[in-house]
């Protein structure tokens, strides 16, 4: 998985030729830089073609009706399903569509909370329904530095079932603390971030897996900032539940992914309910499909499914190993360029190779969302504020902080009109340089 | 920059009136969930005319520059004056933040507050500018003061 060739100036060319809206202007004609990948990611031709071709040729309502439209609008979603299974590794029937990452660990959340009601575990395999039961005295364990959906969602889950939430620390120089001093028999579950959406900084996984499977925990991991960064097999990391999300992913917004271990998912019971779920509804009662059409009710989005599956294909012809190289060689360049600058104090650790695709750092004396718009002025677009990551602000002892993230299509040019932009800061308000 | 007058620099730096002083009655603390900024904001008022007057704002402004310009400036206009000729100064500020660059505001009216004109074109920061208001408006609702009906919650501030 170790950066091997980053792309040369000419391949980001011809890659940055493929997503229009980096070509526009901004704030009185200013050619955008944007840097704020982590947010969201600009998204490719190939993928919005994908979904006008499947409103303009196939559209249908999925897993319902005979017709031809409905057959093909069928296929297309299930197609995209084991395309993105192929991506992290996967089995497709393992793959669950939902509307984002939020969703798909809420639907972990609440299908394990639903776990404990009556007969919801009834005919499902002892040892995995075993492993889906939660109550009090049982312990949740999640990190300080989760975006929110990765610990309200396990906040709510422990008031409902009485658990209780205990958390991994974060040490001053921004890396986890060890899992294994928090991760005890009393814990069901571990949900643990890939990647930090702040700091960047990379979870060893392994030691997290280790100290879980040792006392038979669940492992969920948010992979929504590393999965459009390195390569991801789910194999490889061997958690139980792995989520991401399309739009951080060069997809289309209104999709995410939740992969579970087979015999997981077909012990749980539904989050969501309704139609396309079920295998039998009476009067009195419903019997429900297996996975992952049991995760999937309602009508699913199957446009945004296979503008997925696009970005995947588009990702996989660029190489995810030449987009990790080039994730780090961006990273290097901006650490080196920010380092140069005395007032500017990066968050976390600063050597390149403990980061994926984001650099957040404060300007002591001036706050985030004034540095932000200095940068916007040059028409440069970074996320300012906590990042969802309050606790970790308050870990850090900074109110919020500013971030440069980045993809495939920025340029180690834009790294630096980001910096030139920053040179206006100490002089707008005041502060040393 | 348009956004960054100096006058708003100035008072983002030496924030006037700052500091949360007793004797006080009513205290409120306000933050914007978006970005974290807070403000602690307390009022006192002297009744002892036909209409009350603000015998003391004082506060403790924690954000980006325009927060706290937007809490000194508004300490500053308002300080010692009928409450409810502070309550014209916040409704002349209002509609000049929310103009989205129409209205670029009366110094008889808002005094320093003309400053913040600029912050009307940049529609993500009409809420910096809007929460010590927020504040206020509470503050002296929770002190018995008609506010005319004025949401007290800084999103719903920023769409009345």
């Amino acid at each position: 998985m170790a950066p091997r060739t980053p792309l040369t100036a000419q391949e980001v060319a011809r890659i940055r030729a493929d997503f229009p809206i980096l070509a526009r202007t901004v704030r009185q004609d200013r050619p955008l830089v944007y840097l704020d990948s982590g947010a969201t990611s600009q998204k490719p031709l190939c993928v919005l073609d994908a979904e006008r071709d499947f409103y303009l040729h196939h559209n249908a309502a999925v897993h319902r009706g005979a017709h031809q439209l409905a057959e093909e609008a069928t296929d297309a979603f299930e197609s995209a399903r084991t395309r993105v299974a192929k991506f992290i590794g996967a089995r497709p029937a393992d793959v669950v569509f939902t509307r984002n990452g939020t969703e798909a660990i809420n639907l972990v959340a609440y299908a394990l909370s639903n776990a404990g009601a009556p007969g919801a575990l009834d005919g499902a395999d002892p040892a995995a329904a075993a492993r889906l039961r939660l109550g009090p005295g049982d312990e949740i364990v999640v990190t300080e530095m989760e975006h929110h959906a990765n610990l309200v969602p396990w906040q709510e889950l422990a008031r409902r079932t009485g658990a209780s939430l205990r958390w991994i620390g974060v040490t001053d120089e921004g890396h986890l603390a060890d899992p294994a001093e928090v991760i005890g028999p009393r814990t069901r579950v571990v949900a643990v971030t890939h990647v930090s959406n702040v700091l960047g900084t990379r979870t060893d996984v392994a030691a997290v897996v280790a100290a879980a499977r040792a006392v038979g925990a669940l492992t969920v991991l948010d992979a929504c900032q590393s999965v459009p960064h390195f390569p991801v097999d789910v194999t490889e990391l061997d958690v139980d539940f792995l989520v991401f999300t399309g739009h951080k992913l060069l997809g289309p917004q209104g999709i995410g992914v939740l992969w579970g271990r087979g015999e997981l998912l077909a012990a749980m019971p539904p989050f969501l309910t309704g139609g396309s779920m079920i295998e039998m509804v009476r009067m009195e009662g419903s019997t429900y499909a297996p996975p992952p059409q049991r995760f999937e009710a309602g009508v699913p989005m199957a446009a945004q499914a296979v503008g997925l599956a696009a970005a995947c294909d588009y990702l996989d012809r660029i190489g995810m190993a030449q987009v990790a190289a080039h994730d780090n060689a961006l990273v290097t360049h901006a650490l080196q360029r920010l380092a140069e600058r005395p007032w500017v104090r990066v968050l976390g650790p600063t050597d390149p190779a403990d980061r994926v695709g984001a650099v957040s750092f404060v300007v002591d004396g001036v706050h985030p969302h004034d540095v932000g718009q200095v940068l916007d002025d040059a028409g440069v677009a970074v996320r300012t504020g906590h990042h969802c990551a309050w606790p970790l602000h308050r870990r850090l002892r900074v109110p919020a902080s500013t971030r440069a993230s980045f993809h495939v299509y920025t340029t180690t040019a834009e790294v630096d009109a980001f910096v030139e932009a920053l040179d206006r800061v100490p002089d707008i308000f005041g502060v040393s340089a | 920059m348009d956004l960054y007058a100096e006058l708003i620099i100035e008072h983002a730096k030496r924030p006037q009136h700052a500091g949360l002083r007793e004797p006080f009655d009513t205290e409120t603390h306000h933050l914007n969930p978006s970005c974290g900024d807070e403000v602690t904001l307390r009022v006192r008022l002297d009744r002892s005319g036909e209409h009350p007057v603000l015998a003391d704002v004082s506060y403790d402004a924690m954000g980006c520059s325009i927060s706290v310009a937007a809490t000194s400036v508004l300490a500053e206009e308002c300080l010692g004056r009928p409450v409810p000729e502070t309550l014209q100064t916040y409704a002349a500020m209002h509609a000049m933040l929310t103009s989205r660059g129409q209205d670029e505001g009366d110094p008889e009216q808002i005094g320093d507050g003309v400053a913040f004109a600029g912050v009307s074109r940049y529609p993500m920061r009409v809420k910096c500018a809007l929460l010590g208001w927020a504040a206020y408006l509470d503050a002296l609702a929770r002190a018995g003061v008609d506010i005319g009906g004025a949401p007290t919650d800084v999103r719903a501030l920023e769409r009345s």
